[in-house]
């Protein structure tokens, strides 16, 4: 863990605002006001008073968009929206300060090269060995073996070992073994982008396969001879099938109107012995829009509850999510129960088809359901096969067309596999969280660029970390207490209902720092502690049991006295949350526009002063100093209340949430 | 006429069963006067199905050939099938089914009947009564009294024969005050806060009428209520506009000059066929066989069902700081107090009182807010979600109140000493039943058709120690705070224990269930055998016991 002090940054680098106010939507009490810095690389508030390291930190990277606001009497409010999902409202007292942020930040967030990128200044000092360990930690090669490959029908094919062919392929690519070079070449030049079907994951059981590829340059009559032997060659490796699936995941629609733009689908009279299916997922546009309408939606201030549920159907994103998660079904379904391989695409074949072929492995496979597992899929689906993460992600300052939440999308699955399947994962939900912070906020080099080729050229591996070795010890974070991985229904393929019920809304995602909207006490925590204490006992009962052994004179005794301190240790049934009940009242308010107004300035009741900010931040990690915002409220209890601009609409703004009208 | 005569076919053979995660079923069904039973064995020794008739909401006749299906859709949300060989029979066994699931008199339904060989029924009947809650509740005891003016119940049908007043207003003066409120339900007292001895009353609506009669004696009550402090808080469970429109039909609220202590505050509730009809929306949803999300979210929050769950919490919760934060006490009424009031009224008090949190404390809840308050249980739950009968008194408040618990158990899962598996019993319970808890409207009738003699109370029964363990949250540490529930739209949720109780969907959080209790029971075995004593010693140093241990071994 990294300590940030603020002293450590020279100080000629810090833009430094005073009197800043760092505002609780949710409560005008847990206001803070304090210091603003801006340093080359993290956007810090210190609060007035605060002893504990509760400072806000955010790192510029992860800053999505600034916004001034329209001045109001206590100063001029500016915004800071995150790709992590939180909102920082700042207010400034002086105009020109609050520009002068304003222009800094707006700079400092959208860099141009990837130079400015955090991972290359983040702990340089480290040595080398130590960085190429966290390198080390994650091998694809063995993850293919683990599969079963390479094997009699299926090798690596050097083809690609210096980008010629697919500059967007990694290197080392598994193709049938039957396949010769002329047929890869042909298929590749009749493939967008050159990307020709080539191996995504091996089932050892029945030697089915998931291939996937880009869209094939059909048009309306065109075909290549290669393309059609490689497929062949596919299909023939999983000796028991008699056909394979070709899954387009776009609404056909879309593939059609391709064909008149030179590429397409295939044409099942083209290819022998294919069964062509489309399966309707929409493009990156439609689900960039339709994670903004439900970033609204979790946004939305109070909101009744037509309000939000009418909001969160009319932004589709659940219907998305359903329709990634029928297309993964589809395929793992036709790899364990029909034993058919499977070759999947979309236009390009870095987005549907990396979220259509995770999922599917997701459901196959009880390893991916493990820490290592989903971070090997990751790197092996998504970074390796060339998910453009710097244009999806908007790393750096470009296309805004380009940025979409396909990676997202793909972590919501899995959690949504998760809340259908308590006990089927090792991880749990902190886990896909800390991933998708990662994911954005560059501080680690594994997400940064758009190919394994760009990675190469820009030495990544010999100037930044790797996040998985960093995830990986603090496992402990992550862990799904309920994880059963010898229970017979979560062994091999997991079928997952997608009756529409049984999508939901992911409230510690898009809420993850509106705190008062997240359960009290938290059942997995406390688990979680109960599985450690009884395994420490366990240990240190066996300990006893071999002094014991020795000290046989006073057998009898010892076990007597060993019985009275276990009935005193009943006391360690000892829970880590009780303490952090955050059970302050909630807006129960709203609605009530006629009488009921709290006296201001209260005195505090028992509950508030026990809103105890004890809760294991559930990511603890260096770059999300971010997290602070909420635990200012154990200390602005103390704090004047401040002129509440919003007092008329909202009678008890001081400590319930401000009331929807 | 005997309930035999309805049966024209007792048994039929060769039916076949379809329901939820079983294969189907080739056997004998057999009708009885309250049951419908089906065996595949010849010798009927085990049966494969027994369900009350009473539990049967709808069903639906189908023909097939010579033979026909009925679909039988239950109170508890199961759906299963039968296929009958020949029509006769078939047509026998749905009316059969009909008329013996719709019995109106209570002496005939079937807690008059059960008599299991474990249990006598001279037994104790329910858990508590008035007068125990007083004496249990030491904070009364100097300004309240225990008065038994109703123990006819000539001056309020609906209300037990005890109830605690304040002790300087005398029985005269409560009767005058019952005629001034609907149904003569006056203000009584429902729960004193153990911090602070603020009390939540509730009542019915004043009969004020279009030209603002006035009480003084309901007045003095009301004042004697607050005895000295400065302010009380009347929440009213409907809108201003309501409870203005209340007055042309003789209705009414407590005008502020008449109460000038009291403070008014409006909150509008859905009751009675709205409710119902939300329940319907709502289990209809989850049945569409539709696999589209829009559908499904759009059906969602078309029935309303949330937005109920919602506005119970959101009260309940300004009722709370009323008393605990505000610390003032509170009288809540809609209009007739036997609904919503409760509702709102018992959640409070969850949300407050630690020792309502209890499987004890939460069934005594029950039993003075529901069931000794006179929520009409015969006439709210005489049909659930299926029924086409034309609705009449049909609303499931106490439905509502077992989600609205649910919702508070999600957010804290470690504050309530019971689990998801009491409130899915207790929402089966409420509809068809062994027992005769929730029979009859009031504690008039059920005295009237002597239920306590002649059934069995089905809160003694869950707390029969190899009961209740079934019933146990295995996280439970209590707390003594206020648990305050978020009541934002982002931290409801749909109740899938129950909504898709039969479901592959709850199968799976069934297993993660045991996985808990297996987690907890393995600790237990580690740490000693049972943790009845557990305090909230967060803090100890979990090294310490074992350390010392060591030590003396190395001294022996």
């Amino acid at each position: 863990m990294i300590i940030y002090d603020i002293t450590a940054f020279p100080k000629e680098n810090l833009v430094k605002v005073e009197h800043v106010r760092l505002v609780d939507r949710s409560s005008s009490r847990r206001t803070q006001v304090g210091t603003l810095y801006l340093t080359a690389t993290h956007t810090i508030f210190v609060g007035k008073g605060s002893e504990d390291r509760n400072d806000l930190w955010v790192l510029h990277s992860l800053v999505c968009n600034v916004v001034k606001h329209k001045a109001s009497q206590s100063g001029y409010p500016l915004l800071i929206i995150c790709k992590n999902f939180q909102v920082i409202r700042f207010i400034i007292p002086q105009e020109s300060d609050c520009h002068d942020v304003y222009i800094s930040l707006s700079r400092l967030s959208r860099p141009e090269k990837y130079e400015e990128l955090y991972c290359f200044s983040f702990n340089p000092n480290v040595d080398k060995a130590e960085r190429e360990h966290s390198w080390d930690f994650l091998d694809l090669k063995a993850e293919y073996s683990r599969m079963g490959l390479p094997n009699k029908l299926w090798h690596v094919n050097p083809i690609n070992r210096e980008y010629r062919v697919c500059d967007t392929y990694p290197a080392d690519l598994f193709v049938p073994k039957s396949v010769t070079l002329p047929v890869i070449v042909g298929s590749s030049k009749f493939r967008s982008r050159g990307r020709f079907p080539t191996l995504s994951y091996y089932c050892k059981e029945n030697h089915a396969t998931i291939c996937r590829s880009s869209q094939p340059l059909s048009g309306f009559s065109a075909r290549c001879l290669e393309d059609e032997q490689m497929l062949q060659a596919i299909m023939k490796s999983n000796p028991g099938s008699r056909f394979m699936y070709v899954v387009d995941t776009r609404p056909k629609l879309n593939a059609m109107a391709n064909r008149a733009a030179g590429k397409g689908y295939e044409n099942e009279d083209n290819y022998c012995n294919i069964k062509f299916q489309f399966i309707g997922i929409e493009n990156i546009h439609v689900m960039r829009n339709s994670q903004q309408k439900l970033i609204e939606v979790s946004a939305l201030h109070s909101p009744s509850m037509g309000e939000f549920l009418t909001g969160l159907e009319n932004s589709d994103w659940l219907r998305h999510i359903k329709s990634i998660m029928e297309a993964g079904l589809f395929i793992s379904k036709a790899v364990a129960e029909e034993g058919v391989s499977v070759l999947v695409h979309c236009s390009d074949g870095w987005d549907r088809t990396a979220q259509v072929c995770s999922v599917a492995s997701v459901l196959l496979d009880p390893y991916y359901r493990t820490l290592k597992g989903l971070m090997v899929l990751i790197e092996k689906d998504w970074v390796s096969f060339g998910h453009m993460f710097s244009h999806r992600c908007g790393h750096l300052i470009g296309e805004a067309k380009e940025v979409s939440p396909v990676i997202d999308q793909f972590l919501e699955c899995v959690w949504q596999l998760m809340e259908q399947f308590p006990c089927a994962f090792e991880y749990n939900e902190k886990f896909l969280i800390s991933i998708h912070i990662h994911i954005y906020s560059c501080h680690y080099g594994n997400f940064i660029c758009n190919s394994q080729k760009e990675r190469k050229d820009l030495c990544i591996k010999e100037k930044a970390h790797s996040v998985w070795l960093h995830l990986w010890e603090k496992k402990l974070d992550f862990m799904n207490p309920l994880f059963k991985p010898d229970q017979s229904q979560n062994q091999g393929l997991l079928r997952p209902s997608t009756a529409p019920y049984c999508f939901k809304y992911w409230r510690r995602l898009y809420n993850r720092f509106d705190r008062e909207l997240h359960p009290r006490q938290s059942e997995l925590d406390c688990l979680m502690t109960v599985k450690e204490e009884t395994q420490k006992l366990e240990e240190e009962l066996a300990l006893y049991e071999q002094k014991m052994a020795v000290l046989d004179k006073e057998r009898a005794k010892t076990l007597y006295m060993q019985k009275g301190v276990l009935d005193s240790k009943q006391a360690l049934w000892s829970l880590p949350l009780d303490t952090s009940l955050a059970n302050t009242p909630q807006d129960y308010i709203g609605g009530a526009p006629n009488v009921f107004t709290l006296q201001q300035g209260e005195r505090e009741s028992a509950e508030l002063c026990l809103f105890g900010d004890q809760t294991k931040s559930s990511d603890a990690d260096n770059s999300d100093q971010e997290s602070g915002v909420a635990d200012f409220s154990s200390h602005s209890s103390g704090e004047e209340s401040l002129p509440s601009e919003d007092s008329v609409k909202d009678p008890d703004s001081d400590e319930t949430g401000p009331n929807r009208a | 006429m005997e309930l035999s005569e309805h049966i024209k076919t007792a048994n039929v053979e060769d039916v076949t069963l379809r329901r939820p995660f079983h294969p189907a079923l080739r056997g004998t069904l057999c009708v009885t006067s309250h049951h419908l039973l089906f065996s595949d064995r010849k010798d009927e020794a085990s049966w494969q199905l027994l369900i009350l008739l009473k539990n049967i909401d709808a069903i639906e006749k189908r023909a097939v050939g010579s033979s026909g299906t009925i679909t039988i859709k239950c109170k508890d949300l199961l759906v299963l099938q039968l296929e009958i060989p020949g029509m006769e029979e078939c047509l026998n066994i749905a009316s059969s089914i009909e008329a013996l699931s719709s019995l109106e008199s209570v002496t005939e339904m079937y807690p008059f009947f059960y008599r299991p060989s474990h249990l006598t029924l001279n037994g104790p009947w329910g858990l508590s009564s008035t007068e125990q809650y007083y004496k249990q509740t030491e904070r009364l005891w100097d300004r309240w009294r225990v008065s038994t003016l109703n123990s006819d119940y000539s001056v309020c049908p609906s209300y037990p024969s005890a109830v605690i007043m304040p002790r300087e207003v005398d029985d005269d003066k409560l009767i005058r005050s019952a005629r001034f409120r609907q149904g003569g339900r006056f203000p009584v007292l429902s729960y004193c806060h153990h911090r602070n001895g603020m009390v939540i009353m509730r009542s019915s609506q004043p009969l004020t009428g279009a030209n603002k009669k006035r009480c003084k004696e309901d007045e003095l009550l009301l004042q004697a209520v607050i005895d000295g402090s400065e302010l009380g808080y009347i929440i009213d469970l409907r809108s201003a506009q309501q409870a203005q429109q209340a007055r042309m039909t003789g209705g009414g609220f407590e005008s502020k000059s008449f109460y000038s202590h009291w403070k008014r505050i409006h909150r509008h509730h859905e009751r009675g066929k709205v409710v119902q009809e939300s329940l319907i929306k709502l289990v209809e949803a989850c049945s569409d066989p539709s696999h589209s999300v829009d559908r499904w979210l759009s059906k969602l929050e078309n029935s309303k069902w949330l937005s109920h769950v919602h506005s119970a919490l959101s009260t309940a919760g300004l009722v709370v700081e009323c008393v605990e934060r505000d610390g003032h006490s509170v009288l809540v009424h809609g209009s007739e107090g036997t609904d919503n009031t409760l509702l709102v009224s018992s959640l409070a008090q969850l949300i407050l009182d630690p020792a309502s949190r209890t499987v004890t404390g939460f069934l005594c809840l029950l039993e003075r807010e529901w069931i000794q308050a006179g929520h009409p249980f015969q006439q709210r739950c005489a049909h659930s979600a299926y029924s086409h009968a034309r609705l009449k008194q049909e609303c499931p408040i106490f439905l509502l109140l077992l989600d609205c618990v649910w919702q508070v158990w999600r957010q804290f899962p470690l504050a309530l000493e019971f689990s998801e598996a009491l409130l899915l019993r207790l929402a089966q319970e409420v509809y068809a039943s062994n027992y005769g808890t929730f029979l009859c409207n009031s504690e008039q009738e059920r005295c009237a058709a002597g239920v306590k003699e002649n059934t069995h109370c089905l809160f003694q029964s869950l707390l029969r120690p190899d009961i209740e363990e079934q019933y146990l949250n295995p996280l439970y540490e209590p707390t003594d705070l206020a648990i305050w529930p978020s009541v934002h739209p982002q931290s409801l949720q749909l109740w899938t224990g129950l909504f898709l109780r039969w479901t592959e969907y709850a199968q799976n959080m069934e297993e993660a269930r045991e996985e808990v209790w297996s987690i907890v029971k393995e600790h237990h075995e580690q740490a000693g055998p049972d943790r009845t004593n557990n305090t909230l010693s967060t803090h100890c140093d979990t090294l310490t016991p074992f350390e010392n241990l060591m030590d003396e071994l190395t001294i022996l």
